[in-house]
């Protein structure tokens, strides 16, 4: 047998988290274990754990700072509510229609990420920050003066309310600061935990295949990567674009979970709030993202439950300082550290006696055989 | 070194987001008592009033109390403290028992906080304060069936289509239609300039309405000036577009905090057309360093005047200031007046105590719209409910004269 890679066993661990949190979760839900608020968060903490592993990919992978991500969600947002609007009569089925939604919006992302990629990821570092910051603040601002709706004579779409000449039975979809109101709700927890899966398939096996390394080598050293040969702009695109889909992807299920979402909320905190989580569960590590994501996502919302909850937000401030001097002391790293081999040492002893166990087994069954 | 630099970056961009969300969340709460116990404690050993069974109603109450938004959602919330203590106070056979959650203005976060208020066991949900939030949370109320009432959410997506939800505030096309009649029955200005925020759904929905009605009726609307959010702080190019149209009255359907920099920079400009505002106006003459002379002769659309005479007024003025050291605004009245238009529906409703949330959201609905029940409050007289949801009630101008509102 072919020896697994400390990659792909480190790409399964994942898996297994994150298929055990939805078993585990799904339990206590049909126990009625889980209160209201928790079941509430579900959802929003799924798009968030994608928005996390998505942005990873940009930052921890490909080494460039993106401060627009929140952009590609919400393009994968409104993209996905209109789409979802659209094909109401076309497909009854609610899991298919949010599907088809979904994908409508990681390709609404995927497309952003390409008009934003193709001209910047030729410059380097800062320049990307920057023009990825105004590219957050442009969707906002086009998308809150947009007008959306359909009516009879087809669809409308007028950038002011004058130009909007829906007729009086037609539906509005987006109403310009209004943002999208009298959304049927679709999203559902089993779609957060597949899009996940999805997410980690896709981002694993990209980190873990040829062009990962690539775009890896282009992080740690360009000009080498460069001198060997590697495109230096597709590999690039190539990172930058799949993030943006799967925000967008993210962004749909996030927009299809409320009945009314404004483009306000996806602004320049909403991006940063998703660096934190990169940042603060390691760049580059896929499954520290998807931790700090669902822990600090769900947070707030737990110190409501406390007599301090008009402090919440403050202590929520708090702790993300605590994590990041945590994460950055060279002691509480060590420890760490430490922790991870015991369970690493445990493990393999596990694993030597499994393996001793089989040998004694097959032994006995050879024994029986010869008699 | 350049990976030490980048972390260095998101560390002081982290921080950064850190201290922020501290600070709003700071200044929002330390100069208060915290109210949601107060009003726990207050009703729990309130049976001692006599030969009846007293019923507790437990509201839950949502609006952002930290945040941009937290000056709105902490009016409200006090506001309808106010009320609690004084209904709890009467020991009647109804108590209210109220919790508060912060929403932070958002979406996702009012959402959180309502399935947090179910988990209390709230029977009547009051909010949210603001609109978008608040359409969310109309939602998921009208699946779940709990009755809602918000003090001040005013678009009309947020009792469309929806049974339980009603309103306290004038809905933003009302409002906007009530001030193109207005002006067109005073015959103030002739020429008239609008300066709204179209990142906003209030002022956009007000503005809206304004200018179609504006058209129906034959006023001339000169010049439409927009701005995107309520950060913006140089409105000379608006206000410079609205002089060279020749406006003599510039409408403001916008928040105080844009207006007051409006206003002052109107004057900087030797331009000074009659301004006219809606009821987000009201709270200017309040601001910390606020010159009042800028707001004289300030037109406003409010359904409260903290300078009223009456009687329930003045009390209200007086306790509001004890506790939290500021004048009431509009939005603490519209929570006021949400707690007593909800106890006075309970108190009609028979066999309440064996209610169950879904009950009490159809018998409060039947009451609401059946057409006999009004409440009489701080923002208005005998106001009744539409079957959509709208309130009803007269809205009222003031303008401001001496640095104190009069009712016109």
């Amino acid at each position: 047998m072919k020896k697994i890679n400390k990659n792909s066993l480190n790409g399964f661990i994942n898996y297994g988290i994150v298929i055990a949190a939805f078993v585990i979760l799904q339990a206590a839900i049909g126990m009625g274990r889980l209160s209201n608020s928790l079941q509430s968060l579900l959802v929003p903490a799924c798009c968030y754990i994608v928005m996390a592993v998505s942005l990873n990919l940009t930052v921890g992978i490909l080494g460039e700072l993106s401060l627009g991500h929140a952009g590609f969600m919400s393009l994968g947002a409104f993209s996905g509510i209109v789409a979802s609007i659209l094909l109401q009569d076309l497909v009854p089925m609610a899991p298919l229609r949010l599907a088809l939604s979904m994908v409508v919006g990681a390709a609404a992302g995927a497309l952003g990420g390409v008009i934003v990629g193709v001209p910047v990821l030729r410059l380097q570092g800062d320049y990307l920050a920057i023009v990825t910051l105004a590219f957050g603040q442009i969707i906002k601002n086009i998308i809150m003066v947009l007008y959306v709706g359909v009516d009879e004579n087809g669809f409308h779409m007028a950038a002011s309310s004058d130009h909007f000449n829906l007729s009086a039975d037609g539906t509005a979809i987006i109403k310009g600061p209004m943002g999208a109101v009298g959304v049927t709700k679709l999203a559902s927890f089993t779609a957060g935990f597949i899009l996940i899966l999805i997410t980690l398939v896709v981002v694993q096996n990209l980190v873990n295949s040829r062009s990962g390394r690539a775009i890896m080598a282009l992080r740690d050293n360009r000009i080498a990567a460069e001198s060997v040969g590697i495109n230096v702009t597709k590999y690039k695109l190539m990172a930058f674009v799949t993030s943006a889909a799967l925000a967008g992807a993210a962004g749909t299920l996030f927009g299809l979970n409320y009945s009314s979402t404004v483009a306000s909320k996806f602004d320049f905190n909403t991006s940063i709030l998703v660096l934190v989580f990169v940042v603060l569960g390691g760049l580059g590590s896929i499954r520290g993202s998807i931790i700090a994501a669902a822990l600090l996502y769900v947070l707030p919302e737990l110190l409501r439950s406390f007599d301090i909850a008009e402090y919440r937000m403050l202590i929520y401030a708090i702790v993300l300082i605590l994590v990041m001097l945590a994460t950055n002391n060279e002691q509480f790293t060590a420890l760490m550290g430490r922790v991870g081999g015991w369970f690493k040492a445990a493990g393999k002893r596990i694993a030597g006696w499994l393996k001793s166990l089989g040998r004694t087994e097959s032994k006995g069954k050879g024994g029986t055989t010869n008699g | 070194m350049k990976k030490k630099t980048l972390a260095a970056m998101l560390m002081a961009g982290a921080m950064c987001f850190g201290l922020l969300a501290g600070c709003s969340s700071n200044g929002g709460q330390t100069s208060n008592p915290p109210a949601s116990d107060a009003g726990t404690q207050e009703s729990q050993p309130a049976n001692q009033g006599g030969g009846f069974d007293v019923v507790t109603i437990k509201v839950g109450g949502i609006g952002p109390i930290t945040g941009d938004l937290a000056q709105y959602g902490t009016a409200t919330q006090w506001g309808a403290q106010i009320a609690v203590d004084e209904i709890n106070a009467l020991n009647g056979p109804i108590r209210l028992e109220y919790d508060f959650q912060d929403d932070t203005g958002v979406t996702d976060t009012a959402v959180s906080a309502y399935n947090k208020l179910k988990d209390w066991g709230a029977q009547v949900i009051y909010g949210c304060t603001t609109t978008a939030p608040c359409v969310a949370v109309a939602a998921e109320t009208f699946a779940d069936r709990y009755f809602q009432l918000t003090p001040s959410a005013s678009s009309p997506d947020v009792t469309s289509g929806k049974d339980n939800a009603f309103q306290m505030c004038f809905t933003d096309p009302g409002q906007g239609t009530a001030a193109a009649e207005y002006l067109k029955s005073t015959g103030l200005g002739s020429k008239i300039g609008v300066i709204y925020n179209n990142g906003d759904a209030y002022s956009t929905g007000i503005a809206d309405a304004f200018i179609a009605k504006a058209k129906e009726i034959g006023l001339d609307v000169v010049a439409t000036q927009t701005y995107p959010d309520d950060k913006t702080t140089d409105y000379t190019v608006q206000l410079t577009a609205c002089k060279d149209a020749g406006a003599d009255l510039v409408f403001l359907p916008i928040y105080y905090t844009p207006a007051s920099l409006i206003l002052a920079q109107a004057k900087q400009m030797d331009y000074a057309p009659t301004f006219f505002g809606g009821d987000g106006m009201d709270g200017m003459l309040d601001m910390d360093g606020f010159n009042k002379s800028l707001a004289e002769g300030l037109l406003l659309m409010t359904p409260f005047n903290a300078a009223g005479t009456d009687e329930r007024t003045k009390t209200f003025v007086e306790t509001y200031q004890a506790a939290h050291n500021i004048l009431p605004n509009q939005f603490a009245a519209d929570g006021y007046d949400c707690m007593y238009a909800i106890y006075e529906a309970c108190c009609q409703l028979d066999g309440i105590a064996d209610m169950d949330h879904e009950q009490l959201c159809d018998a409060l609905i039947t009451l609401f719209t059946g057409g006999d029940f009004s409440v009489d409050g701080l923002t208005g007289t005998s106001m009744k409910w539409l079957e959509s949801g709208e309130v009803s009630k007269a809205p009222v101008v003031v303008k401001v004269v001496d640095g104190v509102y009069v009712t016109q």
